[in-house]
């Protein structure tokens, strides 16, 4: 009933001039209210400009009219893209663009295979026809979506707001970096090391934060990562302190060491298999009866134990499973950086790497990897504008959530067939 | 002489200084459907909630085992291993996993009867893929017990009211459990969405011989599928008999038609 009448109202012709609001007039009303008031609060800048040599007032009387002009259009669109979102909620599956393309991409096995080799084989040869700066870039990418699809266990799967993600990286860059300094240990050795580090790490996180959830937990794993950057800032004699350590060895290959432009192109191809690697485990992961378990506590704590799992279990399992992540990716950090300090751990990389699995979509892998390529790219594609640089970084992340509060692309629920056939029904995002 | 599955013994359970349940004494035998009835805030819930471990009861001894094998003492025990003993319950406010399919939350109930852990899921063993695949089979098997295998594979929150409740029996029965506890399980269901309900809840008694437990309003139904029923009023056991005999016993009627009656 109430449907039919929302419907009607987004079929109307006339619907964009009504922009949210009950008639035109209406729509119209408040739309010259926001142009006037965003005329005002923008005067003393926009208009007044003060010629300190001539002593003269520059009254810029046509930046007023593009704001309010501006405004006026804007306030119309905007309210239009939030009345039309709100339509779009009722029906089930509403798709985005992204996911509509994949979707339809991978209906068609042809078309996925193909479209898998070509993303693969531009992967591979990326780093010979982009430049180091770009190979560079790229490396840092694949790093945040290693450790977004780590969070992304924790947060998106498990549902555990983890605010302190960080430390585990630090943990591994730093296991590295001493292991290296004092023992001479290389970087293979490490990487599974630091693995086992960070899940370590990771169960001894979740021991004390069992029985918290939501803001709580988010504030404890907060407390967590910043002593954990508080110690290496401030335990100088174990740490280095502030001034980091440095010399940090690249990794080898078979015992042939590379110059700085080869090592960077080997260490885009070792990061690139650590997200492949990732990637392959978190789908595995995410399909099985731990990752429905971990699904199952996200959505219903009570209801999930008195169905007979374990809460204890699958949270430490979560917190472990995200951690050795994060402490492999700090491993080729420090080894892609050689010199690594407390000011890269800071809380900032904790809320990017949370926002690449809240932007991507949580509990979504190809999500996340989307995110990753989203937040870390565009910053650095964004230096053209330098100034706005960080503004339009912000306002993408407003209107993603404004618009997609699921992120980019939703996580999809696996469609099981038993005895031989489809079960019946639609795929449901 | 049927040996009682469930057993439980002057239990007591204070919340603050309110005392919820007072001294209840309670047993449910093999085979057997048991009937808990009560006014609103007669601490049926709360009941069910000490026994399967949600709450630790303040005093008195939950006992329970399958039949044949040696009862054991469950006071205080986590949830999770109640229901892995043989326990299951349904929620008087449905407690589905919303943003999961039919299909997968009945899955998850099957989860602590299997094994396969973090390496057989990154492997995708013979073993692990063999266990997935029966879990699949046996849970679809289980919509179809409660007729919503045409739902398997659509959200919960999308399910209408009636079919939620049944999709959280299907979900209590992939536990593998010798004793079902059903909270409330036709509130909000039309009389005819009742009458089915009360033919899927005779079958599983029936077919696999899963002694039941329920707590309910609806007297047409209470009576006319109990064995045994139990009445609570105010965290007191106030009757208890077969349908007969409670509905008979003048401290039921006075207890379901207020104090008032005191005066006639
Ligand atoms: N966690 C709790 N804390 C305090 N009081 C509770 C709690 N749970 C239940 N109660 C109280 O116990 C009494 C019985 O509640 P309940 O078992 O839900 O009744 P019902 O028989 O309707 O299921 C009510 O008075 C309720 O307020
Ligand atoms: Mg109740």
């Amino acid at each position: 009933m109430n449907n039919n009448i929302k419907a009607d109202k987004g079929k109307r012709p006339l619907a964009f001039f009504s922009a949210g609001c009950d008639s035109a007039a209406h729509a119209l009303r408040r739309s010259v209210l926001v142009a006037l008031w965003f005329m005002f609060l923008t005067f003393p800048i926009m208009v007044i400009k003060v010629d300190t040599v001539n002593k003269t007032i520059d009254w810029r009387w046509m930046n007023l009219l593009w704001i309010g002009i501006g405004s006026f259009v804007l306030s119309f669109v905007w309210r239009w893209l939030l009345e039309r979102k709100e339509l779009q909620k009722d029906q089930v599956s509403t798709e985005g663009p992204v996911e509509r393309l994949l979707t339809s991409a991978s209906s068609i096995p042809a078309a996925k295979w193909s479209l898998l080799a070509i993303v693969g084989i531009a992967a591979l040869v990326f780093p010979h026809l982009a430049g180091m700066y770009q190979t560079n870039i790229m490396i840092s990418c694949l790093t945040y979506v290693a450790l977004g699809l780590g969070l992304n266990i924790v947060v998106g799967l498990a549902g555990l707001l983890d605010l302190g993600y960080v430390a585990f990286y630090a943990v591994g860059a730093y296991a590295y970096a001493l292991m290296n300094m004092h023992f001479q240990i290389g970087f293979w050795t490490m990487l599974p090391l630091g693995a086992v580090l960070g899940a370590i790490c990771g169960i001894l996180l979740g021991f004390p934060v069992l029985r918290l959830r939501g803001d709580y937990l988010a504030i404890v794993t907060l407390g967590f990562g910043e002593i954990i950057r508080l110690v290496l800032e401030n335990w100088g004699e174990v740490t280095m302190g502030p001034s980091g350590i440095s010399g940090i060895d690249r990794p080898m290959l078979f015992g042939h060491k590379f110059g700085v432009f080869d090592s960077i192109t080997f260490m885009y191809y070792i990061m690139l298999g650590l997200m492949i690697l990732t990637i392959f485990f978190v789908n595995r992961l995410q399909n099985s009866r731990i990752g429905r378990a971990w699904l199952a506590l996200r959505e219903d704590e009570i209801a999930c134990q008195a169905m007979g799992i374990d809460r204890t279990k699958t949270k430490l399992m979560a917190f472990a499973l995200g951690a050795t992540w994060a402490g492999m990716a700090g491993v080729v950090f420090a080894a892609k950086t050689t010199f690594i300090n407390p000011a890269s751990f800071t809380f900032w990389e904790s809320a990017i790497i949370l926002s690449v699995v809240v932007i991507g979509g949580m509990g979504s892998v190809r999500g996340v990897i989307l995110g990753a390529l989203v937040l870390i790219l565009l910053p650095e594609y964004l230096r053209a504008f330098s100034e706005f640089r960080m503004l339009i970084f912000g306002a993408t992340m407003v209107l993603v959530m404004v618009f997609r509060p699921q992120g980019l692309i939703r996580a999809k629920r696996k469609v099981y067939t038993y005895m031989g056939r489809k079960t019946a029904g639609a795929e449901h995002g | 002489m049927v040996s009682p599955v469930l057993n439980v013994q002057d239990i007591c359970m204070d919340f603050g200084g309110i005392r919820a349940l007072d001294e209840v004494n309670l047993d449910v035998k093999a085979g057997e459907i048991v009937a808990l009835i009560g006014p609103n805030g007669a601490g049926k819930t709360t009941f069910f909630n000490c026994i399967t471990g949600i709450y630790k009861p303040t005093s008195g001894d939950v006992v329970v085992g399958r039949s044949g094998d040696s009862p054991r003492r469950i006071n205080g025990i986590k949830p999770n291993l109640v229901t892995e003993i043989g326990m299951a319950r349904t929620f008087q406010n449905i407690r589905l996993f919303p943003s999961m399919t039919a299909l997968e939350n009945v899955m998850i109930g099957t989860h602590c009867r299997t094994k396969s852990g973090i390496w057989g899921a990154i492997s995708h063993n013979r073993k692990a893929r063999v266990e997935e695949q029966e879990i699949i089979e046996r849970s679809y098997h289980l919509l179809e017990l409660v007729h919503l295998e045409e739902y398997a594979n659509e959200l919960a929150c999308n399910l209408p009211y009636g079919k939620q409740r049944r999709l959280e029996i299907a979900r209590a029965m992939a536990t593998d459990p010798f004793l079902l506890l059903l909270d409330e399980p036709a509130a909000g269901m039309n009389p005819h969405e009742t009458i089915e309900l009360k033919e899927l809840v005779l079958g599983i008694r029936d077919v696999y011989g899963i002694s039941i437990l329920l707590i309910e309003h609806d007297m047409k139904m209470v009576m006319s599928m109990s064995d045994r029923i139990f009445v609570l009023d105010y965290g007191r056991l106030i009757s208890h008999g077969t349908p007969q005999e409670v509905s008979g016993d003048p401290a039921v009627i006075k207890a379901y038609l207020g104090e008032g009656d005191d005066d006639v």
